[in-house]
């Protein structure tokens, strides 16, 4: 039976690992290589590595940084962060990610997807959704690591990607990033049930309930989690058991 | 002295299988001339992407009869991931049919999903062995490995099948025919237990 994925989420920034609240209030956590060593000696599942100032500043994919954690991670490896063009995203395959979020541009251009799916194939185009929720209610994609309004429907982007050939969707929830109070199952909830591709929900696993919640209420695939990682006590595997003990199929 | 020829033909994941194979003690040449494949103890085709392209480029690189000739006349161990199992077919149906390596007579087809199932097929998933293998020593049936593709390999022969994957209706997930081996999964991602696929075929030899 196919398992459902537990991710950790590395942060980069500024040449070092950091975790935000909301996408702002930023602390650093340290060195990216050193990170990806220790989750590959604890069997992590997969991992996902996004350079969140990349577009921001408008450069390239740190790709040095990334053939680097690639050297060391002997799991699979969604890497984000700046990705503009087809050469970006081979670059990013051929240094060892393996699969490559697309975020802003796979919004503001989402021929990308299609030119990566063709070229590449559907499995490594994964198209990274960031939402928020205005306060009457309604969501809506941000791109830029989260800093410009498109008034976008994540459903509707979401369809598109599935339509131009992404293979999957990582799903944020800006409101609950970094709050550890639960991810938002309402969104999940009606993205999964839009899309056929999976989906991998993030923002906001405060605990290991929070991600049975993603995977049964939700109808996630993965869950991704930065902040229960690391500043807490809790880990990947205790939260598979978790999640096991529920009958979620996980891999031990 | 292994020398490990992986076949760089424009088709992914090159330094991925080159760290593992490295780590597990392999001797490795990423390459695209024909007399480096001839003079390789082992070869390896990984690959992701569509069948299609994968075969044009095999082509443009004229490498075709040179794997044919090392396989089956030489008998170099071989081994094929994900993509690279899949061109082993004589045909696929990826961006188009497309006429495969026919190494191993099959056909290549899109998973048919049921109920819930999603695509593509990614993630971990156990392999369920049909029949002993050299690729298998030392890891039990039923242990997972990470997949990531919407294509499968039926074959047409079920004797060539020594493994399946329970979704979309037990797909085959390895083959072997003789020193001809193929992986849908990806031993160079799923770690201990795919470092181990990765050594027996290192040990491999056609004596």
């Amino acid at each position: 039976m196919l398992k459902v994925r537990i991710i950790p989420t590395l942060l980069y920034r500024d040449f070092e690992l950091a975790k935000g609240i909301r996408f702002d209030s930023w602390r650093r956590i340290g060195g990216v290589v050193q990170a990806v060593r220790v989750y590959n000696m604890r069997m992590v599942d997969e991992l996902i590595f996004l350079d969140i100032t990349a577009t921001l500043q408008k450069r390239d994919p740190n790709f040095q940084i990334v053939d680097d954690l690639a050297d060391e991670c002997f799991m699979p490896l969604t890497v984000g962060g700046g990705v503009r063009t087809i050469q970006d995203v081979q670059r990013l395959l051929q240094v060892g990610a393996d699969k490559v979020a697309m975020n802003t541009a796979g919004i503001e251009f989402p021929e990308l997807i299609k030119l990566v799916a063709n070229k590449f194939g559907s499995q490594c185009a994964v198209v990274s959704i960031d939402v928020k929720k205005s306060p009457n209610g309604k969501y809506s994609v941000y791109t830029h690591s989260g800093t410009q309004s498109t008034d976008l429907d994540p459903i509707f982007v979401a369809k598109r990607a599935e339509e131009y050939g992404a293979g999957e969707i990582l799903l944020c929830s800006i409101d609950r990033d970094g709050t550890m109070e639960g991810y938002d199952i309402e969104l999940i909830q009606q993205v999964a049930q839009a899309i056929s591709i999976p989906i991998i929900a993030s923002g906001g696993a405060g605990n290991y309930e929070h991600m049975a919640q993603a995977v049964i209420e939700g109808g996630a695939s993965a869950v991704a989690a930065g902040s229960i990682f690391q500043f807490t006590q809790q880990t990947p595997r205790e939260a598979k058991l978790f999640l096991k003990e529920k009958g979620i199929p996980v891999r031990l | 002295m292994s020398k490990v020829a992986i076949i760089n033909y424009g088709m992914g994941n090159l330094d991925s299988v080159a760290r593992a194979i490295q780590e597990c003690g392999g001797n490795i040449e990423i390459t695209s001339s024909a007399d480096n494949v001839k003079s390789a103890t082992h070869i390896i085709l990984p690959g992701v992407g569509s069948f299609r392209k994968g075969m044009e480029n095999l082509k443009s690189l004229q490498l075709m009869d040179v794997l044919k000739e090392q396989i089956i006349v030489k008998k170099i161990p071989f081994l094929g991931i994900c993509l690279g199992m899949q061109l082993l077919a004589t045909k696929g149906q990826e961006g188009g049919e497309t006429e495969g390596l026919g190494l191993l007579e099959g056909e290549v087809k899109m998973l048919e999903c049921v109920s819930e199932e999603r695509l593509p097929h990614m993630g971990w998933n156990e392999v369920d062995y049909e029949k002993e293998s050299s690729l298998f020593f030392s890891i039990p049936s039923h242990r997972d490995f990470y997949f990531c593709h919407s294509y499968h390999f039926v074959p047409a022969d079920d004797s060539h099948v020594i493994a399946r994957t329970s979704y979309c209706q037990n797909f085959v997930s390895a083959v072997q025919k003789r020193n001809l081996f193929g992986v849908q999964f990806h031993p160079e991602k799923s770690q201990a237990m795919g470092f181990q696929i990765l050594k027996n075929f290192l040990a491999f030899s056609h004596a």
